[in-house]
């Protein structure tokens, strides 16, 4: 078999084994001093084992690699990587959606769930919501609107400062700082958003980018206000001034489990910080659900495919942004007060660069712009790394390598948008 | 003007003709794929990483006097960051080129926080270093201060300078450079003409690679500590280097980069160190409001 027809045919050792030994090559150029020479002051150390055993990997990986995809399957598999740009999948009218059976049992689970977990279930459940309520709200942003946001820990950062710093100097509880945290966070994002919108997608990205390391710089700097790398500590919700500690903090305060003569249980404030966050979860996601039919959310959809057509059909670009941007910050907002008063501790190590990569990459696997996607990618992405303690080193690089991956498979998330699709009714002109 | 002044404008200089040099990067990409690679800070970081290595490789087989060490750093270093430069978009870049607007942008945070994680995983997360390889101070008397200029900085002024006019005469004079303005001028028209557009895209990840792999042997000698969180925030000071100067254009990416860096040291002389990061995020919002385009650019006209 000549080389030309072997081509034709498909498979071919000879092209795959060069592609592996071209591989392997690269490898040890990129991999060699790297992974090979371990730095030990000004002097090294080699280690070769290592090294060895990821250039074999990358050598039959590639060789596997050229195999697969010139068999008859791996066409196939290639052709089925998604080019097309359509945004939106439109369902058939009759199609009915078996969400109507699957919400309400979620729901049931939800309110049955504090029964019976531990408390380190709870407040991993509690993680999982606070991730869920931040994918929700940057989906706003990158996933309908199309407006790359990654500076959205800063929102997240002013909600739970907010309600550290409202309770130190103003005397603020949790519940007077969650309406205003979202409304300092939303005129936050007003104030990034108003002159940063009208420019070109990309530089959104840095500006934001800028701002959360603005104002995580800020909170770390500014010791005499906000506690500097040290923090500053977050009050605990109350109940109608009914406190969830043991004892009453605030002088004439009652705890809870007093007023009600009930035996005291520590897991008390997470079940309640749980029951109220399951609560906002659901009425923000009724409220996304609503806003994707209204004309606004079509608008940011439509933004989001093409601004040109958009802007010539007479839609104010900047106001329509304006608003994806605004509510995205008052979620972040939200779910701020909710990590503050869950951790009772406030710090900027909590508010880096890599929780903004986390948050966009819940929106990007969850399928951007599809709400059951984030919320499954919220839990996916707290949940696994708990459950994966040891391998809590390559956690960062596990989600890099997600994104990667899921940008080349499949751009717009696992699940994709869908909308239901209406039938033309008798007597209608079409 | 006193001499303190003057002593933090040589500072900024050559802190600046560093971000210059990494700035040309995020510019020669963007200006032919109309993206912003985040992952060039890492290739930053990934190049001190590799000076460090070089330097004690180097070393263990013999070669003390300075100017063969430095110019075997620089070789293995620029060699080896352009090899990741190309491996980087072979593996994240190449398969998006007719995606969506943001899935590159999301590869890149990607590979960034890929790359960010590789590095403190093979090298181990504390601070690394380089012994000081050249001593010795210029000192100026001014007035009643004196200025120091260290060996360090007028060799990190005059390589920087070197590497920016290499690439000036690449772009402008040679065939590969024709071939590199043909396709950032018109992708498709290059192609018709016999140009292969993916193989230049390649080669200007590979050229930015290395200018970045310059840049980390330079500032790792100035700074003699890095650690793998190194390339984040160089990587958005360049990058608020290259908008300053007008995103796109090579000139305006040196220019920015010294305007970056010479203000951003008068910064932290005259107000307050702590906030000189902050500082150079505000400037790059501020630019962003009153002129996108920058200094050198031109505005961006969308067709239909």
């Amino acid at each position: 078999m000549t080389s030309e027809t072997a081509l034709q045919a498909g498979f071919s050792l000879k092209r795959c084994l060069l592609d592996a030994i071209f591989a392997g090559l690269v490898a040890l150029i990129v991999f060699g001093p790297i992974v090979g020479v371990l730095l030990d002051g000004y002097s090294f150390n080699f280690n070769g084992q290592r090294l060895v055993a990821i250039i074999a990997a990358v050598m039959i990986g590639r060789f596997l690699l050229s195999a697969f995809l010139t068999t008859a399957t791996g066409e196939r598999f290639l052709s089925r990587f998604e080019t097309d740009n359509s945004g939106v999948y439109v369902r058939p009218p009759e199609y009915k959606s078996r969400m109507r059976w699957i919400i309400p049992l979620v729901i049931a689970l939800a309110i049955c769930f504090p029964f019976v977990a531990t408390k380190y279930v709870l407040t991993v459940a509690i993680l999982g919501l606070i991730y869920v309520l931040l994918g929700l709200g940057l989906n706003i942003v990158v996933g309908l609107a199309g407006l790359l946001d990654l500076g959205y820990v800063a929102f997240y950062a002013i909600g739970a400062y907010g309600l550290a710093l409202g309770y130190q100097y103003l005397g603020l509880g949790f519940w007077s700082m969650l309406p205003l945290s979202a409304l300092m966070a939303a005129a936050a994002g007003a104030l990034l958003g108003f002159p940063v919108l009208r420019m070109h997608g990309d530089y959104l990205a840095i500006v934001t980018l800028g701002f959360g390391e603005i104002i995580r710089l800020v909170l770390n700097n500014w010791l005499t206000f906000t506690g500097g790398p040290n923090g500053i500590s977050a009050p605990a919700p109350t109940l109608f001034g009914l406190e969830f500690g043991r004892r009453a903090k605030e002088e004439g305060g009652v705890p809870f489990h007093e007023f009600f003569n009930l035996t005291y249980d520590p897991n008390l404030k997470f079940i309640f910080i749980y029951s109220i966050l399951v609560l906002v979860v659901l009425v923000v996601l009724y409220i996304k659900h609503r806003l994707t039919r209204m004309p606004i959310g079509r608008a940011w959809e439509a933004l989001r495919e093409d601004e040109i057509a958009c802007r010539s059909m007479g839609l104010n670009h900047v106001l329509v942004k304006l608003s994806a941007f605004t509510l995205g910050a008052s979620t972040a907002g939200i779910a701020g007060v909710f990590f503050a008063t869950y951790q009772g501790f406030v710090n900027p190590t909590s508010f880096t660069f890599f929780e903004s990569a986390l948050i966009l990459a819940i929106v990007v696997l969850g399928g951007m712009g599809s709400t059951i996607g984030v919320v499954l990618a919220a839990f996916v992405l707290t949940v696994t790394p708990e459950l994966l303690r040891s391998f809590a080193e390559y956690r960062v690089l596990l989600f890099g390598m997600l994104m990667v991956v899921m940008m080349i498979w499949r751009p717009r998330g696992l699940i994709r948008i869908n909308r239901s699709g209406f039938k033309v009714r008798k007597g209608v002109a079409p | 003007m006193d001499a303190f002044f003057l002593q933090q404008l040589i500072n900024g200089l050559t802190l600046g003709s560093v971000y210059g040099l990494i700035a040309i990067g995020y510019t020669m990409v963007y200006g032919i794929i109309g993206m912003i690679n985040f992952a060039h800070g890492e290739v930053y970081m990934i190049s001190a990483y590799l000076c460090a290595i070089g330097l004690a490789l180097l070393s263990f087989f013999g070669l003390h006097s300075f100017p063969l060490l430095i110019l075997g750093t620089l070789v293995f270093t620029i060699v080896v960051t352009g090899v990741y430069g190309w491996t980087i978009e072979r593996i994240a870049y190449k398969p998006l080129r007719n995606s969506t607007r943001l899935a590159p942008l999301i590869s890149a945070i990607g590979m960034s926080l890929i790359l960010q994680n590789y590095a403190q995983i093979s090298q181990g997360p504390r601070q690394q270093g380089i012994p000081t390889m050249l001593d010795g101070v210029f000192r100026f008397h001014i007035g009643d201060g004196f200025v120091q200029i260290t060996y360090t900085k007028v060799f990190i002024l005059i390589a920087s300078f070197a590497g920016m006019l290499l690439l000036t005469w690449i772009i402008g004079n040679t065939r590969l450079g024709r071939m590199c303005r043909a396709v950032q001028q018109d992708r498709k028209m290059a192609s018709i003409l016999g140009i292969n557009a993916d193989r230049i895209i390649s080669i200007v990840f590979v050229i930015g690679a290395s200018m970045a792999g310059l840049a980390g042997v330079l500032i790792t000698m100035n700074y003699g500590t890095f650690d793998f969180y190194a390339g984040f925030i160089i990587g958005i000071k360049a990058f608020t280097a290259a908008v300053l100067g007008g995103i796109g254009s090579l000139p305006g990416a040196m220019l920015g980069g010294l305007i970056l860096g010479i203000a951003e040291a008068q910064f932290s002389g005259m107000v307050n160190s702590d906030y000189k990061d902050v500082f150079s995020f505000g400037l790059l919002v501020v630019i962003l409001i009153f002129r996108p385009q920058g200094l050198l650019g031109r505005p961006v006209v969308a067709k239909v």
